[in-house]
């Protein structure tokens, strides 16, 4: 290719991809819209409740496909769907059931941006003369020449920050995707959306896990297992106070997360929370609040962005979960590929399962799978 | 940029002749064909003599000639038209999805089909069908040609195996029709559909043979349109653009124009061929082709995953498909190929070249040139072998 660079932009059908892809292609450069077809929303219809006709309006639902197709035909630009089903259903879709039945709970955005999305969006974007993408992630991406490092940080709209789910992206990714929402706040967003004459400048906000529309884990797993001529493992067992008396029983580890309160089956004067899921023993640990509170996190599988490798003892705030505020504590090397984190103060629920990623002010220092 | 258009076989463009001769039917020739007065009268003759020229077409009376709104329908009513609970019916699995949709609906409603799976090499052989036969297979559809790979199916010997058993045949003859001579008298068929937008006409029109004293059941009813066989006032621009085409696709394979096509597809498939780690899909083991239609190269790609050279090549202005589209437009391996014995990583790694009879030796040289380039780009991009996943 040659004057003007090709960007492959990421669309899914949102307002905020959609943006991206209209703010770009007013900038001269050759855009090209892609759209990865990553799970058949009506491949398990009919299978333990889930619904006939997949629920409207979610990511990767045909809906989302026509929305993205028509802002593309709207600006004009190429649009491709790539198939990456089946890659999707080994890197995603089967660590997330086989997650959920070891009795942790996982997050699979951030597994499919770190195995799948960045590398074969990136990959496509090769193929086609593209040496870059655009994604409408909110996040900011910048190179720092005096530590020769891509620098991960938090966007201007904290609200919005995806950086949680982006802590797996590898030098090479960073240097090669453009952010361009990461200096603006959602109603600017939505204001370029309208100005640029995008239907959609109003749809709303998806939250869910794209291949699981209504939200609900243990409908998908016994259908999708249903689906693979498997049961769901038999799990049942113990519920245990954690001076480790037995307070009753339960049906199955994976119906229960760190820190679930509803649905425990036994009767207390006090709140029961789930503290603990021992896959091995199927036993079921449930307490009080205050015992949910830990101060002390283990990663494994790292990712580090704004440092090579820990080398110490490094100061770092953490989020242990997208939605939580991120507080102080000291990590620390624990053996090849594993930190250990010490909190300034116990935090609440710590899930094996989900990602821990750490933070220096706004920039991300890296992340890691909780265990 | 230069754009080379090689997917004749997904839509033509209509001929300038084709667009000139529809062209009093929008505005001047308006009338309803079953109108008393004489606008409608005017609409009705165009109509008899775009039926003449079908009936000259497929070697039949005017009479058996139904207009249509094309491929499905035809499909769609010789399956849903003859075919009652407690029948059996035979097809193959290399048919367009109009003709297996409609198979699978039936099922529903009892009737029993057989999928004849073809030969390695595309062909469907007739014993095959002769042995799937039973007392109570009512119908037997097979296309005259395959859209992914253009072979040519040997329908004259399934025709008589079905005049044997007291069976009804249909052909789906969508991609046959205009490539190669065509004559339903010699085919030995009941029934057979065709489509205006494949053979240089509007899209949206199509006309089914229909031998006179079929028991065809109409799929619309209504007026009594088409002598009760299909029922919707007829589309008359578009019935009069179908036969326009269908005289210059006549014309086309007594003037040269298709065995030009022919060399042209040759020269290009010799091409693309040279290029390592290539095949053609629709040959017999020693890589001599089948019948074949004039206009369709069939090509594997080793190493390289299909979608992403349609990807490529579109943007450097050659348009060609792989696979089928699924509902959101990615793309599915093709179930033809697979039919024919491909695993899944050589039928996504295929392509299909289909050329419009317009086609010129600076068309295929082009493409001769950007092909080559984009695969070889597109291998040392992704040494580890594209699509080995499921």
């Amino acid at each position: 290719m040659t004057k003007p660079e090709t960007i492959a932009v990421a669309m899914s059908g949102g307002v905020d991809s959609s943006t991206v892809a209209a703010m770009l292609a007013q900038t001269g450069d050759a855009v090209v819209g892609l759209t990865l077809q990553l799970w058949d929303q009506t491949r398990l219809a009919g299978k333990h409740g889930i619904h006939d006709a997949p629920k409207a309006g979610r990511c990767c639902s045909l809906d989302d496909v026509y929305d993205a197709r028509r802002v593309a035909e709207h600006l004009g630009i190429p649009y491709y769907v790539v198939n990456q089903q089946a890659r999707f259903e080994r890197d995603v879709v089967q660590p997330f059931v086989a997650e959920y039945l070891a009795g942790r709970t996982p997050i699979p955005c951030s597994l499919c941006n770190n195995h799948l999305k960045f590398d074969q969006l990136l990959q496509t974007a090769r193929s086609i003369g593209a040496s870059r993408i655009a994604t409408g992630h909110y996040a900011i991406n910048d190179y720092d020449p005096v530590r020769a490092r891509w620098i991960l940080k938090r966007p201007a709209d904290r609200a919005k920050d995806q950086t949680y789910f982006l802590f797996g992206l590898t030098q090479d990714q960073l240097a090669r995707t453009l952010f361009p929402l990461g200096h603006m706040t959602k109603p600017e967003v939505r204001e370029v959306a309208r100005q640029s004459g995008l239907a959609l400048a109003e749809k709303p906000d998806s939250q869910e896990i794209c291949f699981i529309p209504g939200g609900d884990y243990k409908q998908f797993l016994t259908a999708y297992l249903e689906e693979q001529g498997r049961q769901v493992p038999e799990t049942a067992g113990e519920l245990i106070a954690s001076d480790g008396h037995v307070l009753g029983h339960h049906d199955g580890i994976s119906n229960f997360t760190v820190g679930q309160r509803k649905g425990l089956g036994v009767s207390s004067p006090t709140p029961l929370y789930v503290l603990q899921i021992d896959p091995a023993s199927h036993r079921v640990t449930v307490g009080a609040d205050e015992e949910l509170a830990t101060r002390t996190l283990r990663a494994r599988r790292l990712n580090w962005i704004s440092i090579p490798e820990l080398t110490g003892a490094m100061r770092v705030q953490i989020k242990i979960r997208h939605r939580h505020e991120p507080a102080w504590a000291t990590l620390e090397a624990a053996g090849a590929d594993e930190v250990v984190a010490t909190f300034d103060e116990p935090q609440r629920a710590v899930t094996p399962g989900q990602s821990a990623v750490f933070y220096d002010g706004d920039e991300v220092v890296g992340g890691g799978w909780i265990f | 940029m230069r754009r080379v258009y090689m997917d004749a076989n997904a839509t033509t463009p209509l001929l300038p002749e084709v667009v000139e001769v529809m062209r009093p039917y929008w505005m001047e020739h308006f009338g309803n064909a079953s109108s008393i007065h004489l606008d409608g009268q005017q609409a009705h003759a165009a109509l008899n003599r775009a039926r003449e020229t079908m009936a000259e077409f497929f070697n039949c009376h005017a009479a058996e000639v139904v207009f249509n709104s094309g491929g499905t329908e035809g499909d769609n009513t010789a399956l849903f038209g003859l075919l009652r609970p407690g029948d059996h019916f035979i097809t193959t699995a290399i048919e367009h999805s109009a003709v297996l949709q409609a198979a699978e609906q039936l099922a529903v409603r009892g009737v029993e089909t057989t999928y004849i799976a073809p030969q390695p090499t595309g062909l469907i052989d007739p014993e095959d069908i002769r042995r799937a036969l039973r007392p109570q297979t009512r119908l037997i559809s097979v296309m005259l040609a395959n859209n992914e790979t253009g072979v040519v199916q040997p329908v004259e010997e399934i025709a008589e195996i079905a005049h044997a058993a007291g069976a009804f045949f249909h052909i789906d003859a969508v991609q046959g029709a205009g490539k190669i001579p065509f004559d339903v008298r010699r085919f030995g068929c009941h029934l057979c559909s065709i489509s205006a937008h494949k053979v240089y006409g509007p899209k949206g029109v199509g006309a089914m043979f229909v031998r006179r004293g079929t028991p065809l059941e109409p799929l619309l009813v209504g007026g009594s349109h088409e002598r009760r066989r299909r029922a919707g006032t007829e589309n008359v621009p578009g019935i009069v653009g179908l036969a326009k085409a269908i005289e210059l696709a006549m014309q086309s394979l007594e003037d040269g124009t298709i065995d030009r096509l022919a060399l042209l597809r040759d020269q290009l498939e010799a091409g693309l061929l040279q290029i390592p780690g290539t095949g053609l899909n629709g040959s017999r083991e020693d890589g001599s082709a089948v019948p074949r239609v004039a206009n369709t190269a069939n090509i594997y790609f080793d190493q390289l995953e299909g979608e992403a050279l349609v990807i490529a090549l579109d943007l450097k202005g050659v348009a060609v498909s792989g696979g089928s589209a699924c509902h959101s437009g990615a793309t599915e391996p093709s179930h033809v190929l697979m039919a024919m014995g491909l695993n899944k990583t050589r039928a996504r790694a295929s392509l299909r070249f289909s050329l419009l009879k317009t086609a010129t030796e600076a068309d295929v040289d082009y493409v001769l040139k950007v092909v080559p380039e984009a695969v070889e780009h597109l291998r040392a991009l992704f040494p580890e072998v594209a699509g080995t996943l499921g």
